[in-house]
């Protein structure tokens, strides 16, 4: 039992992993006042030029350079459209998205020809898993050895970047100038422009931080995660790390949780298939894949608790000519 | 910015027109990149979509479902889902409504195609599809006119909950008894929407063997519907009041939140019926994912559209073209894919929707500067 929670923990991280990513990016995002639903296209588009760029130059960390240029590139159409054309967020979102799921498969349609794969990667163009000093002494110690070496160790780096992101986040956003001003021009941008700040160039550096972290989220699926890009490969990663953004009520650690939960959930239903629960009866898979969005939905309509975002999101920021 | 002072012409054709012409430029540019001549791959979409019969047929076809979401998303559009005070539009919902909508022609078509003849079934269908997607889009709208929960956000988490509903049921309880492939059986003869084919051959018109089906006809109705409703009926003159002006229409008291959920529920029950044309019109059984982006691809038709029903159905004919041109294109250059539909259409939504202010405002000024003078 206790083994098998291990396992299914060990699972947890590593599903969550592109969520945190993707949450966090969407926390920039969002707390500067740019609503994100162009996340989903960012990690798709991150995990092809990743997964493309591992496969030509043999090597993880340069296509994960080119999956940060990606959807850093795509972050920056977004801020064009909607903090210089002041263009509806989420129209914006939507095109990035539909644009990202046709050229992906276009794209590698004819620079691989496999069918809109990429080949499979392996060696030094894919993050291998990393042992922790002594794991396998701790191994064999009761508990405490099972937990170290099965849950903490084993992981490929990106997985530990995603949980140093929440403090390293946390620290930027309540800490730091930049990160004051973020929340403030998510809240009230005309305070900020009266105190004679750019709000555009203050939300356009908003988006390249998002832009880094989910090409980081997309890196992971597609290079260390999986061993190459598949079509669609995001699968609604971007739309259930912005429910977590959400659940999580835009700040960090709750963030961290609300992505650890529905990653929890995802790696219950690979599990649960088939499985008979006394005095219920078997619980069908797809009832444990909807909860993460029925959770949202039952915070947004403030049934358990109360979801308020930063007060100028979707806004387009118009300057007051006085 | 007056649009008085504009000529119409203007804002329907010319600028539409630039949209479609600058996606189409960034389409050939990714073109050249594949290595292929743009305007060769240009000559095969368009002979695919109206050089012969079939392509005709199928280009109508594509384009039956494409006036369903192009009317649901424009509604909602009309009905100030648009900027409510930055609250963001509610036809990210499209997809899981089609979808759902889907469901209940599948489940009117599999409880009566044994006993009853195909005049009966045919309107309980399309009951059933208006309902089931209204229906979907009912707890949405509900949320956001009493509780004020974001639509856009609770529309996708409801996208993604009809895709888990339908694989469980039609999983779980509507597979064919004993086979494995995950959809119903296939309904009797008498639940299957007539092809238009069949019903114009005796008239001596060949359209081809295409999946062109009297959906089209239920379709073009919606366009009546729409048009009458929204430009002759005192709530579509709400609807209007409440998206031009949300405070002007509260003072003039409009129950916005009433309003509001009327063009949910009427722009749910218009996607559902893209569940007539795929379910009753073509498949003949119920089956995992029929609404293939529709939903959104009704983003890209609303806009280009400028949301009027005229508008809508010749959008939604050069979306069809697209979709079936591409196929014509993808199977003559077989470098490229069929995906290349999905980014014209992506850069559509881009051009004519999120940068709309890049020429519009530019173009509006230009013309009422050349009135002033």
């Amino acid at each position: 039992m206790f083994e098998t929670l291990i396992l299914m923990l060990d699972a947890t991280m590593r599903v969550s992993t592109p969520l945190i990513f993707a949450a966090l990016a969407g926390l920039y995002s969002e707390r500067a006042g740019i609503v994100d639903i162009g996340l989903e296209g960012k990690i798709l588009g991150s995990a092809f030029a990743a997964a493309a760029g591992a496969a030509i130059f043999g090597s993880a960390l340069i296509g994960l350079c080119f999956g940060i240029i990606a959807s850093v590139s795509l972050a920056m159409i977004h801020g064009f459209a909607c903090i210089t054309h002041r263009g509806d967020h989420i129209v914006s979102g939507v095109a990035i998205n539909t644009i990202v799921a046709g050229l992906t498969v276009t794209l590698s349609m004819d620079w691989f020809g496999m069918g809109g794969q990429t080949p499979t990667l392996s060696g030094d163009s894919r993050f291998m898993s990393i042992t922790l000093p002594f794991a396998d002494s701790l191994a064999n110690v009761p508990v405490i050895g099972l937990i170290y070496s099965e849950l903490l160790s084993g992981h490929n780096i990106l997985v530990y970047l995603s949980f140093v992101m929440v403090p390293v986040t946390f620290w930027v956003v309540y800490k730091t100038r930049f990160g004051l001003r973020l929340r403030a021009v998510g809240e009230n941008p005309h305070a900020v422009d009266a105190a004679g700040i750019s709000v555009a160039f203050l939300r356009y550096r908003a988006l390249i931080v998002c832009g880094i972290l989910c090409g980081l989220a997309g890196a992971y699926l597609s290079t260390a995660h999986n061993a190459g890009f598949l079509r669609d490969m995001s699968a609604g990663k971007g739309y259930m790390a912005l429910a977590a953004l959400i659940f999580g009520k835009w700040r960090p650690v709750p963030v961290l949780f609300a992505c650890l939960l529905f990653g929890f959930l995802d790696a219950v239903a690979v599990r649960m298939q088939g499985v008979v629960v006394p005095g219920i009866g078997e619980v069908p898979v797809q009832a444990i894949e909807v909860l993460p969005y029925v959770l949202t939905i039952l915070l947004l309509a403030g049934f358990i608790g109360k979801a308020v975002g930063p007060k100028a999101v979707g806004q387009p920021y118009v300057k007051e000519r006085g | 910015m007056s649009e008085a002072k504009v000529p119409a012409w203007v804002n329907i054709a010319l600028i539409p027109f630039l949209n479609i012409f600058l996606a189409f430029i960034v389409s050939g540019l990714v073109i050249l990149a594949i290595g292929e001549n743009p305007l060769e791959a240009a000559g095969y979409l368009i002979y695919g979509a109206f050089g012969y019969n079939e392509g005709i047929g199928y280009t109508l076809y594509y384009a039956t479902n494409l006036i369903f979401t192009g009317l649901a998303v424009s509604v909602a559009f009309k009905g100030g889902l648009f900027n409510i005070g930055g609250e963001g539009q509610a036809y990210i919902g499209g997809e899981g409504q089609a979808y759902i909508g889907g469901l209940g022609v599948g489940l009117v078509c599999l409880a009566l195609d044994h006993t009853m003849p195909l005049y009966v079934i045919a309107p309980l269908a399309i009951l059933g599809a208006g309902a089931f997607g209204a229906a979907w889009a009912y707890i949405p709208a509900y949320l956001q006119a009493r509780r004020g929960s974001h639509i856009v956000i609770t529309t996708i988490m409801f996208n993604f909950i009809a895709s888990s509903l339908m694989v469980y049921l039609i999983v779980n309880w509507l597979r064919e008894d004993g086979r494995m492939v995950p959809n119903s059986r296939t309904f009797e003869e008498s639940a299957w929407l007539p092809y238009l084919h069949q019903l114009l051959s005796p008239l001596g018109i060949d359209i081809g063997d295409s999946p062109l089906n009297l959906a089209f006809l239920l379709a073009l109705i919606c366009c009546v519907f729409v048009w009458g409703l929204i430009w002759h009926t005192r709530w579509g003159y709400q609807l209007r009041t409440l998206g031009t002006n949300p405070t002007a229409a509260r003072y003039a008291g409009i129950d916005t939140a009433k309003v509001t959920i009327w063009a949910m529920l009427i722009s749910g029950g218009l996607a559902g019926f893209v569940g007539v044309n795929e379910i009753m019109g073509v498949n003949h059984n119920l089956l995992l994912n029929f609404t293939a982006g529709y939903g959104f691809a009704g983003i890209a038709v609303s806009l280009m559209g400028r949301n009027h029903p005229i508008g809508i159905v010749l959008a939604a004919v050069l979306f069809g073209a697209l979709y079936q041109g591409g196929a014509e294109l993808a199977f003559e250059i077989p470098t490229i894919t069929p995906e290349i539909v999905v980014v014209i259409q992506g850069l559509v939504i881009l051009f004519s929707g999120a940068l709309e202010h890049m020429f519009k405002d530019r173009i509006e000024g230009f013309f009422i500067r050349r009135a002033l003078a």
